[in-house]
C-alpha cells in the first residue's frame, strides 16, 4: 500500500499563552505560555509573552489548560507489517495522536518480524510519510523471537533500534538470555524482558487462583513473574547489561526489581495502566477484552504495583496497545487472543494515579513523558526551549466515558470499555504541527 | 646467537638483568606445558635459542645433529596441519627421529585413551613428547604419567606456548623489544588458547595488553589476568603497535556467541578503516588459518607492508626447535648456549 507524504507546511512561529506549564524533568509548574517555531520549541516561561505577542505571531490561547511535552509510549504493538486488519501505522498514528501520545516505541513482533536492519528502517520511514506520532522500533532480541540465537543487534542498533526484546515471549532459555544480555552489553543496548516464565505460564489464560478456579480457567501463577525476575537479575548481575522489565503486574516482581535497583543493578521497568487500575474480578464473565498478557491480577498485585509506581521503582507507565480484531477476541476464554488498546486510554488513566493521590500532576505526567525518553535515549519530553515541538494541550479533570467505537485505533478491544475517566487531550502537536484538536 | 640484552636494555630499571642467568643457562623445567608460570628471563632463554635457529634455517644446509639420537613423538589428539607440521620440520632439522602419531579422540573413551598411551609411548624410551588435545588440562595429565618431556603444542582453551613464543619472537625481531609495546588481541578471547598464552607471555615481558570483542567472546574474569578490555575496534586499537587477530570457530559463527559473520566482521572484523586507530606502523599477526572476510579483510590478510602471517610461520619451525632443543636433553641447551 502507497502511502503519499501528507502535504505539511511548514509551521510558522506559534505561541501558546495562558497555558499551566508542566515540564517533569525540571518540575516546572507555572502558567505562562510557549513560543514555537518551525518544528521546535524556542521559548517556554512564565513570563513569556506578559506585554502582550506581536502580530506575526499565532496564537493559541490555552485558556488555562495543561501544556506538557506530548507522551513517550515505551510499548506499543503495531501490526504494521502483517496485521493491517488490526492496525496500520496510520490507525495506530491517529490513535496516538488522539490520546496526546506524540512519540510511541513499537515492538518487533510484526509479520516478518523486526529482526533486521530493513525492517527497521521500513517502519521509520513509513511512520515519517505518515507524520502523526513519531514511531521508534525496537528489534528482535533473538531472530525470528524464536529464543534460540541472537539477532544482529549491533547493526539494528546503528540502524536506529532503541532497544531489543521478543515483544510478548519471554527469552525462557537462561543461557539464551545469558547470551542477549552479554551480547547487547557489548553496545550497550537495553534488553526489555517479557516477565514471564514460558514453561510454567504455558497454557494458562488468567491469574492463577479463586477466580479462576470458578471459571474453570488454567491459571498463570503470579510465580511466573518473580522467578524469571529472579533469574534475570542474576543473569544482569553477570553481564552489567541495561536490562527493562516490561508491564511488571505482581507484588513479587515490584519487590523484586526493588531490590534489585537498591544493590545498584542497571535495571528498569514499567507497568501498564490495566495493572494498577484493574484486578482480575475485570475478568468477570469470561470477558475477552479483559485477557491480558500478563494477566490482570489479584488486588492484593494491584495495589502493590500502584505503591511501585508512587516509590518509583516502576520507572515508567506504557499503554501496552495490543490491538485485536474481533475475530481474535469474540470467541471462548480460553481461545481469545491476549491483548488490549491502550493509547487512548493511557493519559487518563495514568491520571487516575494523580486523582487518586499517588503521584503529583507532574510525577504523572513525568512516568509518560521524560522517564521513558531518558531510559531509551529519546530526544523527546520536554518542555523546553530547543526541544521538538511535541507538546499536549490537556484539561487533567475533565470527565468522560472511556467507549471504544470512538476511538480511532482499529481495533476496539480495551479493557477500560464503559470506564468513566478523568483527563482529556485538547490539542496534539508533533513537530509544531496540530495533528490532533478535539471537538469543542 | 643473540643475547638477551636487548630486552633488558628496553627496560627502565635493571632489575630483570640483575636477575638474568649466566651462561650456560639450562632451561630450567622439565616440560613446556604453558606459558603461565614462566618468568622473563625463561622466555627471553626460548626466544634467544630460536633466533640461532631462525638464521639455521635460512641456510642451505638446515639440519643440525644437536638432538641426534633422540626419539620426539608428536601426539595429536586433535588434527592440525600446522602446528604438526612445524614441530615435525623441527624435531627433524635438529637430527632428531620424528614420529607423527594422530589419535582420534572421539574412538575411545578419552580418560582412558589418553592415560594408556601415554604409558605405552612412555614404555617405548621417547625423549619429547609434543602433544595436542582439545581438552583443557588433557596435556599436564598426560605429563604426569610418563619419564619424557612433554610439550605442550594445544590444550582446549588453555595453553598454546609455542604459539605465543613464535608470536613474541616475530614481534621481537621486527621490534625490536616486547616491553612497552601495547598490543590488541582481537576476537574470539573466550575459546582461545592463542589469546591466553599470549596474555602471559605479554604480560611477563612487559607488554601492555588490550583486548577488542563481543561481551560474549570473553571469558569471565578475564581482566584479573592483566589486561583491558574493550568492546570497540576503533577504541581498543587505538596507538596500538601490534594487533594480533584470533580465528573465529565455524561452529561460533552463526548462533549465541555472535549472530552472524556480516554483523562480526562490521563491528570486529579488521580492515584498513578500522585498522586506521593503531599506530601507522602496526603490525597485524594472525595464528593461522585466516577466515577471510571474518575476522580479517581479505586484501588486508594478504598486505605484506601490514601483515606478517608468514613471518609467523617460519618464526614457528624455530621457535620449536628451541623448545625442543631446550626439553630434548642437557645436551641441547648447553650446545646452543
Amino acid at each position: 500500500m502507497a502511502v503519499r507524504a501528507a502535504p505539511r507546511a511548514v509551521p510558522g512561529r506559534v505561541a501558546y499563552i495562558n497555558a499551566r506549564l508542566l515540564d517533569p524533568a525540571t518540575g516546572l509548574d507555572a502558567h505562562g505560555a510557549v513560543l514555537t517555531d518551525g518544528e521546535i520549541v524556542i521559548d517556554v516561561g512564565p513570563g513569556l509573552f506578559a506585554g502582550g505577542v506581536p502580530e506575526s505571531i499565532e496564537v493559541i490561547d490555552c485558556k488555562g489548560a495543561c501544556l506538557a511535552p506530548g507522551l513517550v509510549d515505551m510499548r506499543v504493538h503495531l501490526r504494521e507489517p502483517g496485521e493491517e486488519h488490526k492496525e496500520s501505522l496510520r490507525s495506530a498514528g491517529e490513535s496516538a495522536v488522539a490520546g496526546g501520545v506524540t512519540s510511541m516505541v513499537c515492538l518487533p513482533d510484526t509479520d516478518p518480524v523486526i529482526d533486521d536492519v530493513a525492517a527497521v528502517e521500513f517502519v521509520a520511514r513509513r511512520a515519517r510519510l505518515i507524520g502523526l506520532a513519531k514511531v521508534y522500533p525496537y528489534a528482535a532480541a533473538t531472530k525470528g523471537l524464536e529464543g534460540r540465537d541472537v539477532a544482529e543487534i549491533g547493526m539494528l542498533a546503528e540502524a536506529g533500534a532503541l532497544g531489543f526484546t521478543d515483544a510478548d515471549r519471554a527469552i525462557g532459555d537462561a543461557r539464551i538470555m545469558r547470551q542477549v544480555l552479554s551480547y547487547s552489553a557489548t553496545f550497550d543496548a537495553i534488553v526489555i524482558q517479557h516477565p514471564e516464565e514460558p514453561s510454567l505460564a504455558a497454557g494458562g489464560a488468567m491469574n492463577e487462583g479463586e477466580l479462576a478456579t470458578r471459571l474453570g480457567l488454567a491459571g498463570i501463577s503470579p510465580a511466573a513473574e518473580a522467578i524469571l525476575l529472579e533469574r534475570d537479575m542474576r543473569l544482569v548481575e553477570l553481564t552489567g547489561c541495561r536490562y527493562h522489565a516490561a508491564h511488571v503486574s505482581t507484588a513479587e516482581g515490584v519487590a523484586i526489581l526493588r531490590a534489585a535497583k537498591s544493590r545498584g543493578l542497571p535495571v528498569s521497568c514499567d507497568t501498564a495502566p490495566p495493572y494498577f487500575a484493574l484486578n482480575e474480578l475485570a475478568v468477570g464473565d469470561w470477558r475477552t477484552f479483559a485477557k491480558l498478557s500478563p494477566p490482570l491480577r489479584a488486588e492484593a498485585d494491584r495495589q502493590a504495583v500502584v505503591a511501585g509506581i508512587a516509590d518509583g521503582t516502576i520507572d515508567t507507565i506504557a499503554s501496552d496497545h495490543a490491538p485485536q480484531d474481533q475475530d481474535s477476541k469474540r470467541l471462548p476464554f480460553v481461545q481469545a487472543a491476549f491483548g488490549g488498546v491502550g493509547l487512548e486510554t493511557l493519559l487518563p488513566i495514568t491520571l487516575d494515579l494523580h486523582h487518586n493521590g499517588h503521584l503529583s500532576l507532574l510525577d504523572a505526567i513525568g512516568r509518560v513523558t521524560w522517564a521513558p525518553a531518558r531510559l531509551l535515549g529519546l530526544p523527546a519530553g520536554r518542555l523546553k526551549a530547543g526541544a521538538a515541538a511535541d507538546l499536549i494541550l490537556f484539561d487533567p479533570d475533565s470527565p468522560w466515558v472511556v467507549d471504544p467505537d470512538r476511538f480511532r485505533s482499529k481495533s476496539k478491544n480495551s479493557p477500560f470499555d464503559g470506564r468513566p475517566v478523568q483527563g482529556k487531550v485538547l490539542r496534539t502537536v508533533v513537530d509544531g504541527r496540530a495533528v490532533f484538536v478535539a471537538d469543542a | 646467537m643473540r643475547t638477551s640484552n636487548r630486552i633488558a636494555a628496553a627496560k627502565p630499571a635493571p632489575v630483570v638483568e640483575a636477575r638474568l642467568p649466566a651462561p650456560p643457562f639450562r632451561f630450567p623445567h622439565r616440560h613446556l606445558l604453558g606459558i603461565d608460570g614462566l618468568g622473563p628471563e625463561e622466555i627471553t632463554f626460548l626466544l634467544d635459542l630460536a633466533d640461532g635457529f631462525v638464521e639455521q634455517n635460512r641456510r642451505a644446509d638446515r639440519k643440525s645433529s644437536l638432538l641426534r639420537g633422540r626419539t620426539v613423538i608428536n601426539l595429536f589428539f586433535e588434527s592440525s596441519t600446522r602446528t604438526r607440521t612445524s614441530f615435525e620440520l623441527a624435531g627433524k632439522r635438529l637430527g632428531a627421529d620424528v614420529i607423527n602419531m594422530q589419535v582420534a579422540a572421539s574412538s575411545v573413551t578419552k580418560g582412558e585413551t589418553l592415560i594408556d598411551t601415554a604409558m605405552t609411548l612412555n614404555a617405548m624410551h621417547v625423549d619429547v613428547l609434543v602433544v595436542r588435545h582439545s581438552e583443557s588440562g588433557a596435556v599436564k595429565l598426560l605429563s604426569e604419567k610418563v619419564n619424557c618431556a612433554v610439550v605442550n603444542a594445544g590444550d582446549g582453551s588453555h595453553e598454546h606456548p609455542t604459539q605465543a613464543l613464535l608470536d613474541a619472537l616475530t614481534i621481537r625481531r621486527l621490534k625490536g623489544r616486547i616491553q612497552g609495546l601495547q598490543v590488541a588481541i582481537c576476537g574470539d578471547v573466550l575459546h582461545s588458547r592463542v589469546a591466553r598464552s599470549n596474555i602471559h607471555l605479554l604480560n611477563a615481558m612487559g607488554a601492555r595488553v588490550r583486548l577488542v570483542a563481543p561481551c560474549t567472546l570473553l571469558p569471565a574474569g578475564i581482566e584479573r589476568l592483566g589486561v583491558e578490555v574493550f568492546h570497540d575496534m576503533r577504541k581498543g586499537l587505538a596507538d596500538s603497535d601490534i594487533v594480533m587477530m584470533l580465528r573465529l570457530q565455524s561452529e561460533r559463527m552463526k548462533g549465541s556467541f555472535i549472530p552472524s559473520v556480516r554483523e562480526y566482521f562490521h563491528f570486529f572484523g579488521l580492515d584498513y578503516e578500522k585498522l586506521k586507530a593503531a599506530k601507522p606502523d602496526a603490525l597485524i599477526m594472525h595464528p593461522g588459518p585466516m577466515n577471510r572476510g571474518v575476522e580479517i579483510d581479505s586484501d588486508l590478510a594478504d598486505d605484506v607492508e601490514r601483515s606478517v602471517v608468514l613471518q609467523q610461520v617460519e618464526m614457528g619451525v624455530a621457535v620449536r626447535m628451541a623448545c625442543l632443543a631446550a626439553l630434548g636433553g642437557e645436551r641441547g641447551a648447553a650446545e646452543a648456549a
